[in-house]
């Protein structure tokens, strides 16, 4: 089972080592991490998805909870959020395919940020099936290079009652 | 006042009650062995190899249950720390490593003797801190103790740049100390305890099992009160062993792989298993989907990542094990009298009883020295008053069936890593925490080679430490597996090519004795543990004697090979 954690952690050297290390060294998967600075000067937020049965789920949180520098650990399994992640591809787009992955483009309302004569730079964000889906879909046309982030998350403001 | 780094480790040391620091000097902790002599509260104990230093902070640290705290220099300095880092983590020994490392601007430029010794034990301590700034050196400091001894104790290591020794800087010691990202939990959930007492309450067949954490809190007493007020018999882990004396009637002895015949049928047949400070190694377990297939089981750690780890646990306790038990005890006071508690677990006591005296822990005399023997006579001599380190192997395992440990921080062994050499370096370090008690060494003729550098270290502090090696002229242990599971293919594990033991004391300036008979035993020990000197006895014993009883890996716990 995919869970997707939320990691607040002292920002100090070391700190991601520290939380990659712990997965690497008891054989946890790490599907993606996204690190990056919080508001708050010295704390940053990590969120990483990971997978594996309830038994695994609870044990890698509460060894990222036992980390010195780990402030908090959010799964967010049982809460409503909104989850996003970005993708950049660039896409083989010679004249009689433009206006097709254009449209798939418009479709998952993607932006298209670089253009050249052959191929089209594409910007797609949304959750993690959303991106899967338009790789899927793109690469019959030929997708000639790809960056992608990990997932970022945020709590929903209104939770369902429980 | 300004201070250099170097005078304000130092005097961080002193704030911390440090009495005795097991070190050695290199070029990138010159600056603190320059300063050392002007803190005279601060003994320092020269080893002869790093791994020694780190082995023997441990030993004073299970001893006394301070912080142990041992001081390097780095590259080959440091990485010789390992080992003794990792045996602490895994037996959750509060130390704190000093390692020197080469200047802040050199750092990354593989430097001489530049290792980068965070990055390294990062997966084996608690946590670790390179210190670049002078500012923050008091304050890590205060932290790396606070860290070592607080919650779940471990070694935490900091590493001390030598330009950082150097530098000037006001020395504040903090008082007071906070972490917003480490709070451990050490009062109990109250409503867990009552699910806990309503367990206890039902049990018919209710067993307590002892681990580390019993030791680890001072939490005997309580563990005692809650065993006799309700008679529930005792099981411990190898960690467990004198959380609960080993004469009392209710203690069944160690479980497990080489446990006895009734703490392994106990836990296979109890109904409630209050697991106080364990965390269920494999070697406890045995094949975990049969381990303790009746019980409900009710387990007390101040670590969450123990509970459910290994065992579904049917009450998790997060807590300190004192305050745990004392906690139970509490509730169970007030529905004493809802039991006669002395007939009501009559039918089980009497089980145990039946399965203790049908499979005592037990060898065969035939007429040649037997380890066993050995080790029971060391316990009849020192009539368990004595501290206890063992190597690991056959003589660790037998130490264990057969001292009968009676008090908390008498046995001082490797349970977790399993650390071959451990024992020497260790008994100079409880030695130093107790001039005055008798410390003995139970090792193997293997693992004593292991660190018997270590020798030198303990003659020339005058530390009377007893060396007894169990010499077989093998690897026992590892032939034992070799003979049970690898068809007698004794592969490397015969070690009958040694030294001459006796000289080797001698050589050191220490004194050596040699039996080769029984009859020769009693006497020989007896003047060796007289002797203020440190001594070896080199005791020859039967070399194909096997550790019984024995679970072999992966089986069950009733499927013991017995005598």
């Amino acid at each position: 089972m995919r869970h997707l954690l939320s990691v607040l952690v002292e920002n100090e050297p070391g700190v991601l080592s520290r939380v990659a290390g712990l997965f690497s060294g008891r054989g946890f998967n790490v599907d993606s991490l996204n690190v990056a600075p919080t508001l708050e000067e010295g704390v940053s937020l990590m969120t990483i998805t990971t997978t594996g049965d309830d038994q695994i789920v609870e044990q890698i949180i509460k060894q990222l909870r036992k980390l010195v520098t780990v402030i908090k650990v959010v799964d967010f399994q049982d809460l409503a959020a909104v989850e996003r992640e970005m993708a950049l591809m660039k896409v083989y787009a010679e004249d009689s395919r433009r206006a097709e992955i254009l449209r798939i483009a418009d479709i998952f309302r993607c932006k298209v940020v670089d253009v050249s004569m052959n191929e089209l730079t594409i910007e797609a964000t949304g959750d993690h099936g959303k991106i899967e889906a338009i790789i899927a879909l793109l690469t019959r046309f030929g997708i000639k290079e790809i960056a992608r982030t990990g997932t970022v998350a945020m709590r929903r403001s209104m939770q369902p009652e429980s | 006042m300004e201070l250099t780094g170097a005078t304000i480790l130092l005097e961080s040391l002193k704030k911390e009650g440090v009495d005795v620091v097991f070190g050695y000097p290199g070029g990138a902790v010159l600056d603190i062995y320059n300063e050392l002599p002007r803190h005279e509260e601060i003994r320092h104990v020269l080893v002869r190899h790093e791994q020694g230093a780190v082995h023997a902070a441990d030993g004073y640290a299970r001893a006394s249950g301070k912080v142990g705290v041992c001081l390097v220099t780095s590259g080959p300095g440091a990485t010789n720390t390992v080992t003794g880092i990792a045996t602490a983590y895994c037996d959750s020994i509060p130390l704190v490593v000093l390692t020197g490392q080469v200047p802040t601007p050199l750092i990354g430029n593989d430097a001489f003797q530049e290792v980068d010794i965070v990055g390294i034990t990062r997966p084996c301590t608690k946590h670790n801190y390179l210190v670049k700034d002078i500012t923050k050196l008091a304050s890590t400091i205060k932290e790396a103790f606070y860290l070592a001894r607080s919650g779940r104790p471990g070694p935490v290591l900091v590493d001390i740049p030598k330009d950082v020794q150097n530098q000037l800087c006001e020395f504040v010691y903090p008082d007071d100390i906070k972490m917003r990202s480490y709070n451990p939990t050490y009062k109990p959930n109250l409503n867990q305890l009552r699910r806990a007492v309503d367990h206890i309450m039902m049990a018919k067949r209710p067993l307590i099992f002892a681990g580390g954490g019993v030791i680890t809190s001072n939490a005997s007493a309580e563990l005692g009160e809650l065993a006799r007020s309700l008679r529930i018999p005792v099981v411990g882990s190898l960690m467990g062993l004198g959380g609960f004396p080993g004469d009392d009637p209710l203690w069944l002895g160690m479980l497990g792989m080489h446990g006895t015949y009734a703490a392994n049928k106990a836990v296979s047949n109890a109904d409630v298993i209050i697991a106080a400070g364990a965390r269920f190694d494999d070697r406890v377990t045995g094949k975990l989907s049969t381990f303790a297939p009746g019980a409900k089981i009710i387990h007390i750690d101040i670590d969450p990542t123990s509970i459910r780890k290994n065992v579904e646990v049917h009450v998790p306790v997060v807590g300190d094990c004192r305050h745990a038990l004392a906690g139970i005890q509490e509730i169970v006071n007030t529905r004493m009298a809802e039991k006669d508690w002395q007939g009501v677990h009559g039918d089980w006591i009497r089980q145990v009883e039946e399965w203790r005296a049908a499979q005592p822990v037990t060898y065969i005399e035939n007429g040649t020295l037997k380890p066993q023997k050995v080790v029971e006579t060391i316990f009849e001599l020192t009539k368990g008053e004595a501290i206890i380190t063992t190597e690991v192997g056959q003589n660790q395992m037998w130490t264990a069936q057969f001292y009968k440990f009676r008090k908390p921080r008498t046995l001082l062994t490797s349970g977790g890593l399993g650390t071959m050499g451990y024992g020497l370096p260790a008994a100079l370090g409880a030695q130093m925490a107790f001039p005055d008690r008798m410390v003995i060494d139970i090792a193997g003729d293997g693992s004593i080679q292991m660190n018997s550098q270590e020798l030198m270290t303990a003659v020339c502090n005058r530390l009377p430490v007893k060396i007894v090696i169990l010499n077989n002229g093998f690897l026992g242990m590892v032939r034992q597996w070799q003979e049970l599971f690898y068809k007698r293919n004794y592969c490397n594990t015969c070690m009958d090519a040694q030294p001459d033991f006796v000289k080797l004391a001698e050589a050191y300036g220490a004194s050596g004795y040699r039996v080769t008979e029984e009859s020769q035993l009693e006497s020989v020990l007896k003047e060796a543990f007289a002797n203020p000197n440190t001594c070896i006895i080199d005791v020859h014993v039967e070399r194909e004697e096997n550790v019984y009883p024995m679970v072999p890996a992966g089986a069950s716990l009733e499927e013991m090979l017995l005598v």
